[in-house]
């Protein structure tokens, strides 16, 4: 009953315009300003920003971080850290909210107001049962006895689509994957029956095809419920099939409000255009598939992880990359992508034996590196370099951005004298279009995009013939993945080198990569050219993928939501038996549960693992 | 080398007050007993049959009084701080430098050696140390400065491996550490370039923390009559005198415990300063 939620839904028409402006808002924000005291003097987080939310209207946040969205109505809301001051005006239903005493605050907050923040692993308890944190918070907004409050913690855990909801009361919030943990904030933050949803980046920490599913839970709750909702996010994907309007921010101040609509598809203002052209689809490069000799030959790799270690306790073994094998030519781009927990980090370390893999050979260049003795395998870390996830944290913050970049030169060019070695430093960080004078800087001293940049500098300094990146944007901005991007396919360009490419962002891969890999559970679902992979893709895991990606288009976006299919990953310990994909397949048989598809030749160099590709054309 | 983290730790600590104070009057303590000897025509062994047994002030001779035998306290007491001194940072840094070895190359090389390595600390830790101290100072000799240095550094070192240990698996899992090892760099340069220059402010705030912990440790066997021996003057020594002259001249107590609660509290705020300065995070 619950799985056929998506299809129940009522289909009104998307693009629904906003309610005219005749009932009092019910939430009205008049020159609202927030500034925070720091030891450098005050600080402007947000200034004079007026907003209002109508009863049962959704209203999308958009901006970059930084750009004032979230202590703008944490202000309004009280909740600001003890070194903020705000001013202005915040009404709630006629109500004056700066005014008010904590204990009166608390009244509406929860039974006003409810809020979802980003990471539900830090706002729920650790040490409380997810439906005792649920029954408590009821009991103290609606009075109700314990029994009658367990009975309406069900009701809303199911009404927020948890899978196995009675059995979930029962578990901490560390056995709940993200998008449960969401899902049961979501249903805290119902509890009290609010009229005012406040949603905080809800589904930035979370796998594509789960943010599909939490967003369109809000835009269900809104439409079922007529709840008002303020929804902030940096993605104008992510508010398309969800807010009624739009307003963008910028430094503290909303740059423009408009329906979602306007905004979305006629935007008023150059920010606005700047930041939704960040969002488009990029077009794919797609150089010519100038295919040679492989230099990389994976046959057969597969990396285990014993789980449970210690001397009393049972050894489980976790199969997090199974029987990978694939070719990759000079000179050629390939994309790995997939939810998390499908092994993509896995295989980029198992690449460059990194992580050794269990099973398998990883040939480079005619030589086995899974055979190779350490120092040797040392001697050829020049030509095999690697991009991390976290771009400061991949920086030793010991060292001067020179010594990080010069680093490789000490092991790999020992003859290079140390003029030459300053030099040759100072010539990457032009090449990776960093100002010369912060080769003395340390990576705290910069931004996150400059700590990627120094790391690029780094892998780069030894003419690396293969470049592993491992996300490489996902922790950066919108602008700044933009500017990165651009950056790593220059260099491909000028210097020639392979790419690797590890990324939950289709887009990105589509744009950088000749060829792209699907993984699901550490299994390969499908791997084609990219133009192909993101036309017609055969396997239906990847056409979920494409379907979860949000469409920053009003018309469109909303539709794809609520075509939104539930479900997650099984357990990588228990993967299902057959294909590992079928307990989510739409299109699954018998015949997916007894044998393991094979990995099939579809032609025009596509490979394809499913029963049923032929047919589902 | 000019760094900048230390730059602006030190930056920090200059704005602590009460670390800073507590530095100065280290500073001025240390200093003072440094030159305590050319201070007044007085050793700490010789006698003034003159002056048994005088509180402070009554002599112009004997700032701080005499004991029992004569002997001037101001220079025993600041040559007994200089003995405690000396004995708590030989022992500090001995301690530290085996305990950072040790944790380190058990936390970086993990699996069987990491069990092993740290389980002897384990064992180390649950014997009786003050049997130990008693029977060392038995079998090589009782007051030896030696013995009294390997008894306190040995039991202390044990500490400083179980931190640096937990610091360093916490930096083997860092990022810069993979990127190191996919660099090329071997182990050991590794350990040596990335992790043990990270444990730095861990160590330096732990050492800061160490030495007044050793200079209890030094007068509490002193006291017991294991440490420093007579004629020769260390905190505790002082004080295991003034105890049993207490009633009847509470001064020979008083000057040494003043001193060393002095020099405690200080080595306990500058370290607590110093970790707040290195960390502002764990403040």
């Amino acid at each position: 009953m619950l799985s056929a939620m998506a299809c129940v839904m009522p289909s009104i028409p998307a693009s629904v315009e906003a309610p005219p402006g005749v009932v009092p808002p019910l939430l009205e924000l008049t020159g609202l300003t927030v500034r925070y005291a720091t030891p450098a003097g005050p600080v402007t987080v947000s200034r004079e920003v007026s907003l209002e939310v109508a009863p049962g209207e959704c209203l999308g946040i958009v901006g970059e971080s930084g750009a004032g969205k979230s202590q703008t109505f944490l202000a309004a809301l009280g909740l600001l850290a003890a070194n903020g001051r705000v001013s202005g005006s915040a009404r709630f239903d006629g109500t004056e909210l700066l005014s008010l005493s904590p204990r009166a605050l608390d009244r509406i907050r929860g039974a006003g107001i409810g809020m979802v923040f980003q990471d539900p692993m830090t706002s729920l308890t650790p040490h409380l049962t997810v439906g005792d944190q649920l029954i408590e918070v009821i009991m103290r907004h609606r009075r109700l006895g314990r029994a009658a409050a367990r009975r309406r913690a069900l009701e809303l855990l199911v009404h927020v689509q948890l899978t196995d909801a009675a059995r979930r009361m029962q578990q901490y919030s560390h056995e709940l994957s993200g998008g449960m943990r969401q899902r049961v904030m979501i249903a805290i933050a119902l509890s009290g029956e609010p009229r005012l949803l406040i949603a905080d980046e809800p589904t930035t920490a979370l796998d594509v095809t789960v943010q599909a599913q939490i967003l369109a839970l809000l835009a269900a709750l809104k439409r079922e419920h007529a709840m008002a909702m303020v929804l902030i996010t940096h993605d104008f994907g992510a508010v398309a099939g969800v807010a009624d309007r739009v307003a963008v921010m910028r430094a503290g101040s909303v740059v423009e409000v408009g329906t979602a609509a306007q905004v979305l598809t006629a935007p008023r203002e150059a920010y606005t255009r700047e930041l939704l052209a960040a969002t488009q689809p990029l077009a794919p490069c797609a150089p010519p598939a100038r295919r040679g000799a492989p230099t990389l030959i994976l046959e057969g790799v597969a990396v285990d992880f014993a789980v449970g270690r210690g001397w009393l306790r049972r050894r489980g073994r976790l199969s997090a990359l199974r029987d990978v094998s694939l070719e990759l030519a000079a000179g050629e781009s390939l994309g790995v992508v997939g939810e998390s927990g499908g092994g993509k980090s896995t295989l980029a370390r198992a690449v460059l034996s990194l992580r050794r893999p269990s099973r398998g050979r990883v040939v480079w260049m005619g030589r086995e590196l899974t055979q190779l003795p350490p120092a040797d395998l040392r001697a050829l870390r020049g030509e095999l370099q690697m991009i991390f996830q976290d771009p400061l944290g991949s920086l030793d913050p010991r060292m001067t951005v020179g010594e990080i970049v010069a680093e490789p030169l000490a092991v790999h060019r020992l003859q290079l004298p140390r003029a030459a070695r300053r030099a040759a430093v100072a010539a990457q960080l032009e090449r990776v279009e960093l100002p010369p004078a912060l080769i003395d800087r340390y990576p705290h001293e910069l931004s996150g995009g400059e700590c990627q940049r120094v790391g690029i500098a780094r892998a780069m300094i030894v003419e690396p013939k293969l470049l592993v990146c491992d996300e490489p944007v996902s922790a950066l901005d919108g602008p700044t993945q933009r500017q990165i991007v651009a950056l790593l396919e220059r260099l491909r360009r000028e210097s020639g080198v392979s790419l690797i490419l590890v990324s939950h962002n289709l887009a990105l891969v589509q744009r950088l990569c000749d060829r792209v890999l699907v993984l699901y559970l550490g299994r390969m679902m499908e791997l084609a050219p990219a133009g192909v992979l993101g036309g017609a893709p055969r396997h239906p895991y990847t056409r979920e993928l494409l379907a979860a990606v949000p469409l920053a288009d009003p018309g469109l976006q909303p539709g794809r939501l609520r075509l939104t299919r539930p479900g997650e990953p099984p357990s990588p310990l228990e993967p299902p038996s057959g294909c590992v994909y079928r307990t989510r397949c739409p299109h699954a048989l018998e015949r997916c549960a007894t044998e393991v598809p094979a990995w099939e030749d579809a032609g025009a160099g596509e490979r394809v693992a499913c029963h049923r590709w032929r047919e589902l054309l | 080398m000019p760094h900048g983290l230390w730059r602006a730790a030190a930056r920090r600590l200059r704005g602590d007050r009460i670390a800073c104070m507590a530095l100065a009057l280290i500073a001025a303590i240390a200093l003072l007993a440094s030159f305590a000897p050319l201070l007044t025509p007085w050793s700490y062994d010789s006698l003034d049959w003159q002056h048994l047994a005088q509180p402070p002030g009554t002599t112009a001779a004997h700032w701080f009084g005499t004991d029992r035998l004569g002997r001037d306290l101001f220079v025993r007491t600041l040559l007994g701080i200089r003995l405690s001194l000396l004995i708590s940072l030989a022992a500090s840094a001995l301690s530290v430098g085996i305990g950072l070895t040790w944790g380190a190359l058990a936390g970086f090389a993990g699996g069987r050696t990491d069990e092993w390595m740290m389980r002897f600390v384990d064992v180390l830790y649950s014997l009786p140390y003050l049997f130990i101290v008693i029977i060392l100072s038995t079998l090589l000799g009782r007051g030896s400065i030696g013995v009294l240095l390997l008894a306190i550094g040995a039991i202390g070192w044990l500490t400083t491996a179980r931190i640096v240990h937990g610091q360093t698996l916490a930096l083997k899992e860092r990022g810069f550490v993979e990127a190191a090892r996919a660099t090329g760099l071997t182990g050991p340069a590794i350990l040596l370039r990335h992790i043990v220059p990270n444990l730095a402010g861990t160590v330096v705030v732990y050492a800061t923390l160490t030495v007044p912990q050793m200079i209890l440790f030094e007068s509490f066997l002193s006291f017991l009559g294991l440490g420093v021996q007579e004629p020769h003057a260390s905190l505790g020594n002082l004080i295991n005198a003034g105890a049993q002259e207490m009633e009847s001249a509470p001064w020979m107590l008083l000057t040494p415990a003043i001193f060393l609660v002095l020099l405690l509290v200080c080595l306990n705020a500058l370290g607590d300063g110093l970790r707040d300065a290195l960390d502002p995070r764990e403040r």
